[in-house]
Formats: C-alpha cells, sequence, structure tokens
C-alpha cells in the first residue's frame, strides 16, 4: 500500500484492489461500504467535538474570558466529557408529543447531515462520492434536514417549539435560494457541477480571484445564507434563547439533543467546507502566476492541511458573525432574503454569465 | 363553487387562531419569575397580560415589625442593583421624620456610592439587553466593567450588592481610605470602556432595526402609567427626583436631565448610555470635595417617629422610589408602602408591545429594565 500524503488516489485504488482479490466482489464492496461509513462517522463525531471546543476557545477569547481549561490540557477533554454527560442523561418525553415523530426527528436531521458530507473532496482521492451533479446532489440533502427540524418542532406539542420550528421552516426555505443561486453563479464559471472538476479547475488560481466581482459577491451571499442555513447567529431564531428557550429543540434531553446539537455543529462544517472547495480552491494551494519559487512552498504543505485550514478559516468568520451581531428579528430576516440577496444573486449570475461570455476573467 | 367558498372560509379561520403562550415563571427572558401571558396571532402580540406575585416575599408587612434602622436591610432585597438608592430613602425618610439634618461628608458620600450604584445597575442592565436582541458577547463586556464597581462597593462596606451603607442619621462607616482613589481609577478607567460599548452594540445596523420606531410609549401614556426613570424620560416625561426635589448632594452639583422625545425602544437605550456618562460626571465632580466630618450623626439607641405620615422620593436607577410611612410614635411603623418603580413600569409593556413581533416583546420588555422583586416586594 503506497501511502502519499499528497495524494490519495493511490491508497484508496491499492485498498480496493486488495479487497477485490481477497473476497467476493459482494463482499469486498459490503467491507468498503462499512469502512467509508465507519470513517465519516469518526471523522464527524471527532469533528463535531472538536468544533464545539473551537466555539467554546472562540466566543470565550471575543468575550474576554478564556473558556474551558480544567479538564484536560487547555480543557481539550471538556467537550468529550460534555458529551459523556448528555449520553448518560435521562431521555424526556412530553406526555402528548407525538412519539414517533417526536424519536424520528433528530434522525433525520444527522442523516441530512452525512448524505451532504459525502460529496465534499478533502483531498485528491478523497470523496465518496464524485457525481457530476454534486453541487446539486448537496444543495437537495442538505435541504432535507429541514423536515426534521419541523418535525421536531410539531411533535414536541410544545408552542414555543412549534413557533421556532416554524420560522427555521420559513428561514431556510428562503434562503435555500440564496445558496443555490450563488452555487450556481460559480457553477456558471466553473463549466461543471462535479465537485472534483471544480476544484481542479482551480489549479491556476482560485474562482474567487479568477472570478473578480461576481465571484466575491457571491461568496458573500453564500456566507450570509449559508449562515442562515446552518441556523446561527445573527439567523438563530429557530433556536432563540431570549424568545423561545430554546426553539425546536426545546423538549429534547439527553442524546436527542446531542444530535441537533450535533448535526448544528456537522452543517456549520458543510457549509464552510462547501465555500471553501467551491470559491477558495479547495485543498488546492494558493499559487500566484508566475512566482515558481512561492508556488513550490505552497505545494510543501499537504492538500488535506490546505482543505482544512480554508474550512476553519470560513468557521471562525462564521463564529465572528454569531458573537458580534445582535439576532434579526423574523420579519427582518425575510426581508433580507426576499429584498435584498435574491435579487442581487439573480443580478449577479447574469453578471457572471457576461463574464463567462467575454471571457473577461483571469 | 360552494366547495371553494368553504376552503377559503377554513383557511381564513385556519389563519386568524390566536393562541396564547405562557411567557414565564421560568424563561429565560423575563430575568427571574415574572410571568406574562402573552396572546399571539402567528408571531404578533394581540395582548400581554402580566402576572406578578411569584415572588412575594412581604417585605412591606415584614417592616411593620421591626425597627427603622432595620428597614434598611429589607430595602436591598427589593431592587438588588439599586440598593444603595432604596436604603437611602428610607434613611432621608426617617431623618426627615426626625428633623436631622445629616452632616456635607454623608451627603456626599450617599450620592457618590448613589451614582455608582447607578453605573453599575446601567451596566447591567446593558449587558442583559444586549443578550436579549442576541448579542451575547456584550454580557461579559457589562459584567466585566460593574465587577470593578462592586469591588469598591466591597471595600467599602463590605457586601457587593446589598450594601445597607446608609442608616438613619448617616453611614454604617466611614469610607475606607483607599476610596477616593479607586474610585478616581475606576472613573479613568470606565471613560475609556464606554465607547466601547457604543462600538459594540449602539451603532449595529441590526440592534438599530430592532429598536428605531419599536415600543411606542407616548408621553401621555407615560404619565398615565407613572412610568418613570429613563424609560419614562425617553418619553419625553421630566421626571427626574434629583432635578426636581433634590437630596443629598445634588443640590451641589450640576448634571442634566436627560430627555428624549422618540418614545421608542432605541431613546429608552440611548437615554441609559447618556445618563452614564452623567453619572460620571457627578462623581468627578464630588470625588474630590468629600468635606471632613462625622459619618453620622449620633443617634438613640431606640428610634420613634414622631405620629404621622411620612413619604421620601429618591431616583433609583430605574425611576422613582417612593417610601411611605405611617406612624403611631411606636418603635415601629404602623405601615410601610414602597412605590416601586418597576411595578408602574411594567403595566405600560402592554401598550408597547402590541401588535409588535414576539421577539419585539422581549426586546421591548428589557428595555423596562424590570427586576422582578421589585415589582412583587
Amino acid at each position: 500500500m503506497a501511502f502519499n500524503i499528497y495524494d490519495f488516489t493511490t491508497l484508496t485504488h491499492d485498498i480496493h484492489v486488495g479487497l477485490a482479490e481477497s473476497f467476493s466482489p459482494v463482499l469486498a464492496t459490503t467491507i468498503e461500504w462499512v469502512i467509508v461509513g465507519v470513517v465519516y462517522l469518526l471523522f464527524v463525531a471527532l469533528f463535531g467535538l472538536f468544533l464545539v471546543y473551537a466555539e467554546r476557545k472562540v466566543c470565550a477569547a471575543f468575550q474576554q474570558r478564556l473558556g474551558p481549561t480544567r479538564v484536560g490540557p487547555w480543557g481539550l477533554l471538556q467537550t468529550i466529557a460534555d458529551f459523556i454527560k448528555l449520553l448518560m442523561k435521562e431521555l424526556i418525553m412530553p406526555r402528548k408529543a407525538d412519539r414517533f415523530l417526536y424519536n424520528l426527528a433528530p434522525f433525520i436531521v444527522i442523516i441530512a447531515s452525512f448524505l451532504a458530507i459525502a460529496v465534499l473532496p478533502f483531498a485528491p482521492g478523497l470523496q465518496s462520492l464524485d457525481f457530476d451533479i454534486g453541487v446539486f446532489y448537496l444543495t437537495a440533502v442538505s435541504s432535507v434536514g429541514v423536515i426534521g427540524i419541523l418535525l421536531a418542532g410539531w411533535s414536541s406539542n410544545n408552542k414555543y417549539s412549534l413557533i421556532g420550528a416554524m420560522r427555521s421552516g420559513a428561514q431556510i426555505l428562503s434562503y435555500e435560494l440564496s445558496v443555490s443561486l450563488s452555487l450556481l453563479t460559480m457553477v456558471v464559471f466553473a463549466g461543471t457541477m462535479q465537485f472534483s472538476a471544480i476544484v481542479e479547475g482551480q489549479r491556476d488560481a482560485w474562482f474567487i480571484f479568477s472570478g473578480h466581482i461576481p465571484a466575491v459577491i457571491a461568496f458573500v451571499v453564500f456566507l450570509i445564507a449559508g449562515t442562515a442555513e446552518t441556523n446561527r447567529g445573527p439567523f438563530d431564531l429557530a433556536e432563540a434563547e431570549s424568545e423561545l428557550v430554546a426553539g425546536f429543540h426545546t423538549e429534547y434531553s439527553g442524546i436527542k439533543f446531542a444530535m441537533f446539537f450535533l448535526a448544528e455543529y456537522i452543517n456549520l462544517f458543510i457549509v464552510s467546507a462547501v465555500a471553501a472547495t467551491v470559491f477558495l480552491g479547495g485543498w488546492m494551494p494558493l499559487h500566484f502566476g508566475n512566482f515558481e519559487s512561492f508556488n513550490h512552498v505552497m505545494d510543501f504543505i499537504p492538500p488535506v492541511m490546505w482543505f482544512f485550514m480554508k474550512v476553519l478559516g470560513v468557521i471562525f468568520v462564521i463564529m465572528w458573525f454569531k458573537w458580534t451581531f445582535p439576532r434579526l428579528r423574523v420579519d427582518q430576516i425575510l426581508t433580507l432574503e426576499w429584498k435584498y440577496l435574491l435579487p442581487i444573486n439573480l443580478v449577479n449570475i447574469l453578471l457572471m454569465a457576461l463574464v463567462v461570455l467575454t471571457k473577461f476573467h483571469f | 363553487m360552494s366547495e371553494i367558498k368553504e376552503v377559503i372560509v377554513k383557511t381564513d379561520r385556519l389563519a386568524t387562531d390566536k393562541y396564547q403562550v405562557n411567557m414565564g415563571p421560568q424563561h429565560p427572558s423575563t430575568h427571574g419569575v415574572l410571568r406574562l401571558l402573552v396572546t399571539l396571532e402567528g408571531e404578533k402580540v394581540l395582548n400581554v397580560q402580566p402576572h406578578t406575585g411569584y415572588i412575594h416575599s412581604g417585605i412591606e408587612k415584614m417592616c411593620e415589625a421591626i425597627s427603622y434602622p432595620q428597614i434598611i436591610h429589607l430595602t436591598d432585597r427589593m431592587d438588588y442593583l439599586s440598593a444603595h438608592m432604596s436604603n437611602e430613602a428610607v434613611a432621608l425618610c426617617v431623618e426627615n421624620a426626625l428633623q436631622i439634618e445629616v452632616p456635607d461628608r454623608v451627603k456626599y458620600i450617599r450620592t457618590i456610592m448613589d451614582e455608582l450604584t447607578r453605573l453599575a445597575s446601567h451596566q447591567l442592565w446593558w449587558c442583559v439587553y444586549g443578550m436579549d436582541l442576541g448579542a451575547l458577547t456584550t454580557f461579559f463586556y457589562g459584567l466585566r466593567d460593574r465587577e470593578l464597581i462592586l469591588d469598591i462597593f466591597e471595600e467599602t462596606c463590605g457586601a457587593r450588592m446589598t450594601v445597607s451603607y446608609s442608616t438613619p442619621g448617616g453611614l454604617m462607616f466611614d469610607i475606607h481610605p483607599n476610596f477616593q482613589k479607586r474610585v478616581k481609577d475606576y472613573i479613568k478607567y470606565f471613560k475609556t470602556k464606554l465607547p466601547e460599548y457604543d462600538q459594540l452594540l449602539s451603532g449595529n445596523v441590526i440592534m438599530r432595526e430592532r429598536t428605531e420606531g419599536i415600543g411606542y410609549l407616548t408621553l401621555e401614556e407615560a404619565i398615565d402609567f407613572g412610568v418613570t426613570g429613563p424609560s419614562g424620560r425617553a418619553s419625553g416625561f421630566s421626571c427626574d427626583v434629583r432635578k426636581h426635589q433634590p437630596y443629598s448632594a445634588y443640590p451641589f452639583v450640576k448634571f442634566n436631565e436627560i430627555l428624549d422625545h422618540r418614545c421608542d425602544s432605541l431613546a429608552r437605550y440611548e437615554v441609559r448610555i447618556k445618563e452614564m456618562w452623567e453619572s460620571i460626571s457627578i462623581i468627578e465632580q464630588l470625588i474630590d470635595n468629600i468635606p471632613e466630618g462625622d459619618y453620622a450623626v449620633k443617634m438613640k439607641g431606640v428610634l420613634k417617629l414622631p405620629e404621622g405620615e411620612f413619604y421620601q422620593r429618591a431616583e433609583s436607577a430605574r425611576g422613582e422610589f417612593g417610601v411611605f410611612i405611617v406612624s403611631d410614635g411606636k418603635k415601629n411603623p404602623y405601615r410601610v408602602k414602597f412605590r416601586s418603580p418597576g411595578f408602574s413600569n411594567l403595566f405600560a409593556l402592554n401598550n408597547m408591545a402590541k401588535g409588535h413581533k414576539i421577539a419585539d416583546l422581549v426586546a421591548i420588555m428589557s428595555t423596562l429594565d424590570l427586576i422582578i422583586p421589585d415589582i412583587d416586594r
């Protein structure tokens, strides 16, 4: 097995060939499925825990305090301790809740997040689903999560939950448009919906540089709409603590609450990863035209590192939003989408089409 | 045709269904155990009915069984964020009844403590207001500055919030030798930190959108409901007791009564921010000129007020605080009634919040700066 940190294609290929030689085709495929599933589960769980820790540290920095410091070195084990605590908590269900839907809702939310994560290219060869309609698939599955939120709000038999879920429904359905349209702008520029091809197209320059004005507009719109889609502040209306106690997950406790919590962070990761992939070159290193030596130094950093550096950068910006801005009101949030972001987006697509037609890009 | 009509009627009825939500007594935004019975239509607030009494402690009744200096300690527990103003109001009331003139030193120290309390209270209000709007970071900025004021209080009288510092006839103790230096250091420090408040929240577009034109309370309504303090002054109601009936050292200092005629949430916000600047200026005028002298008048062991009725007003951090004592000449009062600003302010909420969204209800309630034990007593 040839392990190359710069290109995982050979590694995954070798594993595939090895399995195919030793087992029957059906068994080999099954084993591959299991391996991929376990790897994703582990990754999501660990990265989710890390993101919770990062969020607490980042918000502590914004709020002039230290954040977790006691459990483990620099408080690194804090989120693990919290998670164990959540696992041991009693599951309390409201007496008049709709049992089936109430239990189903957290799974829908988290499954939607898992589906979306499958198409993201982490590094060359490190991508489990490489569709030719990757972008379309991603926007489709990422909007499934809202069904889970609506079900949670409805089945809890709590007015706060219901208001939170309704807000969330209105908000995610609206911002879905902006997310899709800003991604579509970049699809127009890239000429493909396949994520690996989109990343490959940014070998010389990231799309945010080569697509200049329309790409930057699309990036800003995507960041705003993406923040809204993950239900994070300043768009955290669905779980507005000061108004709705905890919004749609008011009545959830223990591990079911943890699922909503984890899903929020996975969604944060997905939005940041898509922003990094489509606008900031994915795992592509930073290259500048003719600076050969500079480009070589940049190539030295492995693609996985590049990917996660970009993702964490975007995540930091989104966390920055949350800990700085007050929350918008529900009518203002819809006004922002339908009166500002949507028209801007439509004009932007037109602009991008013109840019592509006139070849006025780098 | 009739079928279509029926469907329309049905959906119409669905859309206008009203429902009621119990906000509180346990709810993160009611800051204690206030219960609001809110009638909603979708997200629109149709009616707000406050229900009080969940933390009623019978302080007024308890006062009838204890002596006058002991009442001071109960007043701390009502409006715990402007504890010193309540202490002072009772002390002034008893002093006026006994016709005792306290030394100037006492007046100066009382006024400085008043203004420090007002600063601390407004700071806490500011952090909580930010939180209610969803800006969680404000909380830590406000508490950071408030903590230092509480440290000064602790050094002065041993308590951080329930100070019990004023007493009939003067003060419990003299100020700590460090007091003047620490207050001056603090004022210097806070003058650099107060602009941060504006940078973080006041200028924010979302914050402006959330407050401008929201929670309108006309001057007439403010007077009708008896809304006093910063909330009343934001409706243009000149109600500052410090100006209209100066007590302690307020006659000796120059300060402005902050008035605003915009009547909305933003006005109430800005009045409080400007009041912080006024408090700073009042403290600056007084801190270097504290006269020498006794910190208290020698009083009798047992205080007995002459028969009659006595009323004293004081400006607490959230409005006009009144103490009404009926005495029958014994060592404990016959009846005591406190006029708490929070109670009157709370009941203007319905007029302010009607027709707004539920998110605004929280934001409007927060601009009234309610303290629940102050309402329930």
